[in-house]
C-alpha cells in the first residue's frame, strides 16, 4: 500500500487547533454547566431536606428528666425524697468490643450479674448512640476508681442523677411502696415523650398509686454537637416540671407508735378516721426497707427477703387475710337490730352449747357452762357466741350477707393503694359459684361469730369499723391529703374521699351496739376490760379472737398455755374512741397472738395513746393487759 | 562587575515596568489564590498554622511561576524527552522504595518530599506535545500508537502507586494535547469504544478500596457510616448553602466536622455550604475564564509545540474543577481530586502554579520574533 508523503502545514495546523480549542471550551463549559446543575438541584431543589438533614446532624435533643415530687405524711414529715447519686452509662456506640469492656471494667467498678443482665436487656431496645445505665449508685470509692482509670473506657462516663431515697427505712415501705426501674414491659406500656429520660417508675405502694402526679414532665436541651458527638453549645433549654409533693394523711408517730408495739410479732394494724376516711396508720409487721429496691436488689437480698418465714414483702394491712372472728358481733348486732329482728332488751340464755334443731353437732360458747341469760349489751361485752348464733339463724345467710357487705366486707374498701385483696363474705351464691356446693345451716352459726369461710383484711376491718363509728356512713380510705406543685407552693387538697349515706336509721339502735363495746373496755365482765384506764376519752372496743385450725366441740383449751394457743390462734381488736363522737377507729391484728383483748388491744391503746398526746389530752399508759 | 550589576537591575525593573505576564490570567490566578485562602482560613476553623502553610505555598508557585514564565518555549521543547523520561524514572522509584499513607506516592529526599506523580502533570502534555509537534498532522494510528504508549506507561505506574486520581489527570492532559492536535473524529469515536468495551476489563485489576469508592458511588446510601459517608455528608453541605450560603464560618458540616476532609479533597463543599449556589455560580465562572484565557493564549502562540502544550494544560485544568465539584455533589466517584488552588496541600498548588508558568511563557514568547528581546 502507497503512502502519501505526509508534509507539516503550520497554518492548517493553527486553524485545526483554533477549532479544536474552541470546540474543546465549548464542551468544557457546557460540562460546567452540568456541574452548575446538580448545584441548583442540591442547594435550590433539594435544599430543605438537606438543611434539615443538616440539622439533624448537628443537634442533639437531650431530655432532661424530672425531679420526682416528695412526699410527706399529715404533718410534714418527710417520708420520701431524692439524693444525688452517681451511676455509670455507656454508649454502645462508642465501645470497640464491648465485652472485652465489660470484663475489665469490672475489675475498676463491681458489676453484678443482675446490673450485666439489665443492661444487655436496654442495650438491646435502645439504639447505638443512646446512652445505656450500667451501674446505678456509685459509691465515693468506686467513682475515684473510676476516674483513674477513665482513659481506658471510651464511651464510658459517670453521670450524676437523682436516686429516690426514703429516710424512714421500713416503716412506711407498705405504704409507699418503692420505685424501681422501669423494665421492658413497662416500657412498652409507657409514653416516650413523657418518661423519656427516665430511669424509675413506682412499682408498689403511693409510688404507684400517684405515679402519674410525682413525675412530672421532662424538660429538654437542644445541644449542638460536633461529629464525635461532644456537647459545644446549647441552643434552646426547656427546663422539666418535677413530680408533685405529696401529704399522706398518714401520721408518723402513730405509724411509728403502731410498728413498734408489735415489737417484730408478725401483724398489722390500721387507723382511720371514721370521720372522713382519712388513713392515719397503715402498718404491716415484719417490713423490709424500700431503699434497697431503688436502684435493683441484689440476688442475695431478694431471696432473703423472700424465704424468710414471717414474709416481710406481703402487706398484711392490706392483703393479709384473716377470719374477723368476733369482731363481726357489734355488725351483726346492728342488723339485728335494725331489720327488727332484736330489741335490746330481748335475752337469749348461754348455756355452753348450742345445737340446730335434729343436729349432734354442738357449737360452743367460749365459756364452759356458758354465762346465763344475757341482752345485746352483755352479749357484747362478753361475746357470747350462744346470742350470735341464734341471731344469724334468725337473720338467715342471704340478710346477712346483704347487710354485711353495706360495711364493705368481700370487697376492696377502695383504699388509693394499689393490689388491695378483696377477703370473702361467704353466702350461698359465693358458695356455688366457688365450690359448687350447696350452703349448709351449720354455716349460717359460725358465719355469726365471723368463722368460716369468712375472710377479711385489716384495712377491710378497719373500714367497717370507722362505717360503724360514723354512724354508718362509709367513706372510701384515703391517703392522699394534699398535693403541692413545689416546696412552698399552697397545699391542695386531695378531693374527699367518695361516701356512702348512712344506711343506719335509728340513733337507739347506734347507741346500744356502742354501749355494748364500751362495755367490751370498761365493764366488769368485757373482754377487753381495764384496756381504758388512763385514757381521758371513753372508749368502744370488740376483741376476737380466730382459729387458725378448726376444731370440734368437744374439747376445750383451758388446759393450754397462752403460748400454745398463740400458735394456733390470731388475735384481733378493734376499737374507736371517744366512744360518743368518733374520731380514730383503730383495728389491730396480731398472727400468734393468744386472746385479742390481751394480745393486740394493748397495740392498739398504744396508737390511741400516741394520738392523743399529739392533741395534748393527759394520757396515763397502760400498766396491765386486759386478761382476756 | 558594574555592567552585569546594572543589567540585573534593568531585568528586575522591566520585569516589574512590563512584566512577561499575561495580566487578565494572573489577576485571575490571584482573586482564585485570595477566595482559596479565605475559604481555608474557614474550614481550617482559622487554624494559623495551616494558612501560613498554604500562603507560603503559594508564594514558591508564584516563584516558580515567574521563573518558568522567563524560559522560552524553545528551550522547554528542547527539554522535553529528558524531562518526561527522569520523571518516569522516578516514578519507578517510587514503585521500588517510595513511601506513603498506605499508598507509595512519595520520594522522601531527605529535606522535602515530593509526589513525582505531580512532574507528569506538567511533562506528560509536554512531551505528547514534542511528539506530535513534529508529526504531520491530524495525527494517524501509527502516531496514535506513539501517543497511547507514551500516555499509558506513567499513567499506568501512577495508578499501581495507587492514586487514580492524579492518573487520571496525567492521561488526560495527553490526551488533550492528542485531541488539540486535530484527531479525526471518527478515531475519537473508535476510541471511546474500545475504551467503554475495555473499561469491565479493569476492575479484576482495581483494589478493593477503588472498587469499593465506585460502588458506593453508585449506591451511597448502601454504607452511611463508611466509604459513603463522605458522600452523603458532603451532599448535606452543599445543598444546606441554598442559595446565599451560611455565611463564611457558619457551615455547621465543616466547622463541626461532620464533613471529613474538609480542607483537602471537600473543600469544596465547604464554600459551596457557607457561600451558596451564588458563591458557587461566580467561582465556576472564575474557573471558565482562566480555562478560556489559557485556550486563548493557546490559539495565539507561536508554534504547534506551544499551542499544543498550552491548551493541554488549559483543558487539563478544567478536569480538576470538574471531576472536584462532581465528587463533592455525588456524580462522579470519589477520587483525591483537589480543588485547584483552594484545597489544602503543597504539590498540587506548586505544580498548577509551574504549569500557568509555561502558559505565562507561552504568552510571553507569542511572537515569532521577540520584540522586547
Amino acid at each position: 500500500m502507497l503512502h502519501r508523503p505526509a508534509l507539516k502545514d503550520p497554518r492548517r495546523e493553527h486553524a485545526r487547533f483554533r477549532a479544536r480549542a474552541w470546540t474543546g471550551y465549548a464542551l468544557i463549559l457546557l460540562a460546567l454547566a452540568g456541574l452548575l446543575a446538580r448545584f441548583v438541584w442540591l442547594q435550590v431543589v433539594q435544599h430543605q431536606e438537606f438543611v434539615t438533614r443538616a440539622n439533624a446532624n448537628r443537634i442533639r435533643l437531650v431530655y432532661l428528666p424530672p425531679p420526682r415530687g416528695l412526699i410527706y405524711d399529715r404533718n410534714g414529715v418527710l417520708l420520701a425524697d431524692n439524693v444525688p447519686a452517681y451511676r455509670l452509662e455507656v454508649v454502645p456506640e462508642r465501645v470497640p468490643h464491648l465485652q472485652a469492656m465489660l470484663q475489665r471494667l469490672s475489675q475498676v467498678v463491681p458489676l453484678s450479674a443482675e446490673d450485666l443482665r439489665r443492661f444487655h436487656d436496654e442495650l438491646a431496645q435502645q439504639r447505638p448512640f443512646q446512652s445505656v445505665p450500667l451501674r446505678l449508685k456509685l459509691s465515693e470509692d468506686e467513682i475515684a476508681r473510676f476516674a483513674i482509670n477513665q482513659w481506658r473506657f471510651p464511651g464510658v462516663a459517670v453521670v450524676p442523677y437523682l436516686m429516690r431515697n426514703y429516710p424512714q427505712g421500713k416503716l412506711f415501705a407498705h405504704v409507699l411502696g418503692y420505685v424501681g426501674r422501669i423494665d421492658a414491659s413497662e416500657q412498652a406500656r409507657l409514653d416516650p415523650e413523657l418518661y423519656a429520660g427516665t430511669l424509675q417508675i413506682g412499682k408498689s405502694g403511693i409510688e404507684r398509686q400517684y405515679e402519674g402526679l410525682l413525675h412530672g414532665k421532662p424538660g429538654y436541651e437542644l445541644v449542638e454537637v460536633n461529629v464525635d458527638q461532644r456537647p459545644l453549645r446549647v441552643l434552646e433549654r426547656v427546663p422539666p416540671t418535677p413530680g408533685r409533693n405529696l401529704y399522706l394523711s398518714i401520721d408518723a408517730r402513730l405509724q411509728q407508735a403502731g410498728e413498734a408495739a408489735f415489737a417484730g410479732r408478725p401483724g398489722a394494724a390500721v387507723a382511720i378516721d371514721p370521720r372522713n376516711g382519712q388513713v392515719l396508720a397503715l402498718v404491716s409487721v415484719p417490713s423490709y426497707d424500700p431503699n434497697l429496691f431503688v436502684s435493683g436488689i441484689s440476688d442475695a437480698d431478694y431471696r432473703a427477703l423472700l424465704d424468710d418465714p414471717d414474709k416481710p414483702l406481703l402487706n398484711r394491712a392490706l392483703r393479709g387475710l384473716y377470719p374477723p372472728g368476733s369482731t363481726v358481733k357489734p355488725y351483726l348486732a346492728l342488723g339485728g337490730l335494725e331489720l327488727g329482728l332484736r330489741t335490746a332488751q330481748d335475752t337469749v340464755d348461754s348455756t355452753g352449747e348450742f345445737y340446730l334443731p335434729g343436729q349432734k353437732r354442738g357449737y360452743r360458747d367460749d365459756q364452759r357452762g356458758g354465762v346465763g341469760r344475757v341482752a345485746m349489751v352483755q352479749a357484747i361485752e362478753q361475746s357470747v357466741n350462744t346470742y350470735f348464733y341464734k341471731l344469724a339463724l334468725d337473720m338467715g345467710i342471704d340478710r346477712m350477707a346483704a347487710w354485711m357487705s353495706r360495711f364493705g366486707f368481700g370487697r376492696p374498701s377502695g383504699i388509693d393503694l394499689p393490689a388491695e385483696a378483696s377477703g370473702v363474705l361467704p353466702s350461698p351464691a359465693w358458695k356455688r359459684a366457688t365450690f359448687h356446693q350447696p350452703w349448709y345451716l351449720g354455716e349460717t352459726v359460725i358465719a355469726g361469730i365471723g368463722q368460716g369461710y369468712w375472710v377479711v383484711t385489716p384495712l377491710q376491718l378497719a373500714h367497717a369499723l370507722a362505717t360503724l363509728a360514723d354512724h354508718a356512713v362509709a367513706h372510701a380510705p384515703r391517703l392522699l391529703l394534699a398535693e403541692q406543685s413545689g416546696m412552698g407552693a399552697p397545699r391542695v387538697p386531695a378531693p374527699p374521699a367518695p361516701a356512702t349515706p348512712s344506711f343506719a336509721t335509728s340513733r337507739p339502735d347506734w347507741d346500744t351496739v356502742v354501749q355494748g363495746m364500751v362495755a367490751v373496755v370498761n365493764g366488769d365482765k368485757g373482754t377487753a376490760r381495764g384496756l381504758g384506764v388512763g385514757f381521758p376519752y371513753p372508749i368502744a372496743g370488740k376483741t376476737g379472737t380466730a382459729e387458725r385450725y378448726s376444731r370440734t366441740t368437744s374439747a376445750y383449751d383451758s388446759h393450754l398455755t397462752n403460748a400454745q394457743l398463740a400458735e394456733r390462734h390470731r388475735a384481733l381488736f378493734e376499737c374507736f374512741t371517744p366512744a360518743d363522737d368518733p374520731r380514730i377507729a383503730v383495728v389491730v391484728v396480731l398472727e400468734h397472738g393468744a386472746w385479742g383483748g390481751s394480745a393486740a388491744a394493748p397495740i392498739a391503746r398504744t396508737i390511741l395513746d400516741t394520738w392523743a398526746r399529739e392533741r395534748g389530752l393527759p394520757v396515763t399508759p397502760l400498766m396491765q393487759a386486759p386478761p382476756g | 562587575m558594574n555592567t552585569a550589576l546594572a543589567r540585573l537591575r534593568h531585568a528586575l525593573l522591566r520585569q516589574i515596568v512590563r512584566p512577561r505576564l499575561d495580566l487578565p490570567l494572573a489577576l485571575a490566578l490571584l482573586l482564585l489564590a485570595a477566595v482559596g485562602l479565605l475559604t481555608l482560613t474557614s474550614a481550617a476553623d482559622l487554624e494559623v498554622h495551616v494558612i501560613v502553610a498554604q500562603a507560603t505555598r503559594f508564594m514558591l508557585g508564584a516563584l516558580l511561576l515567574l521563573a518558568v514564565s522567563r524560559v522560552p518555549p524553545v528551550r522547554l521543547r528542547s527539554l522535553t524527552p529528558w524531562l518526561y523520561v527522569i520523571s518516569t524514572l522516578l516514578l519507578l522509584v517510587v514503585a521500588a522504595l517510595g513511601e506513603g499513607r498506605g499508598a507509595h506516592r512519595w520520594l522522601n529526599l531527605g529535606v522535602l518530599r515530593f509526589q513525582p506523580s505531580e512532574l507528569l502533570k506538567l511533562t506528560m502534555p509536554m512531551m505528547v506535545a514534542w511528539y506530535l509537534a513534529q508529526r504531520p498532522l491530524p495525527p494517524r494510528w501509527r502516531d496514535l500508537a506513539v501517543v497511547g504508549l507514551l500516555i499509558a506507561a506513567p499513567a499506568a505506574l501512577i495508578a499501581m502507586q495507587p492514586d487514580l486520581g492524579t492518573a487520571l489527570l496525567v492521561a488526560a492532559a495527553g490526551v488533550f494535547a492528542l485531541f488539540l492536535s486535530g484527531l479525526a473524529w471518527w478515531r475519537i469515536g473508535m476510541l471511546l469504544g474500545a475504551l467503554a468495551g475495555a473499561l469491565p476489563l479493569a476492575w479484576p485489576y482495581m483494589h478493593q478500596f477503588q472498587r469499593e469508592r465506585v460502588l458506593t458511588f453508585l449506591h451511597p446510601e448502601s454504607d452511611p457510616l463508611g466509604t459513603g459517608w463522605h458522600i452523603i455528608q458532603s451532599e448535606i453541605a452543599v445543598g444546606s448553602g441554598g442559595w446565599f450560603g451560611k455565611g463564611w464560618h457558619q457551615g455547621t458540616q465543616s466547622r463541626l466536622e461532620f464533613l471529613p476532609e474538609h480542607t483537602t479533597d471537600f473543600i469544596f463543599a465547604v464554600f459551596a455550604e457557607e457561600f451558596g449556589l451564588i458563591g458557587v455560580i461566580l467561582l465556576v465562572a472564575l474557573y471558565a475564564f482562566i480555562i478560556g484565557r489559557c485556550l486563548w493564549i493557546a490559539v495565539n502562540a507561536r508554534d504547534t509545540y506551544s499551542r499544543l502544550l498550552g491548551g493541554a494544560l488549559a483543558m487539563s485544568f478544567f478536569v480538576y474543577v470538574m471531576v472536584n465539584g462532581g465528587m463533592i455533589t455525588g456524580i462522579l466517584p470519589v477520587v483525591g481530586v483537589p480543588l485547584p488552588l483552594v484545597s489544602y496541600g503543597g504539590t498540587s498548588a506548586v505544580s498548577l502554579l509551574t504549569g500557568f508558568g509555561v502558559l505565562m511563557s507561552i504568552h510571553a514568547h507569542r511572537k515569532l520574533v521577540d520584540s522586547r528581546a
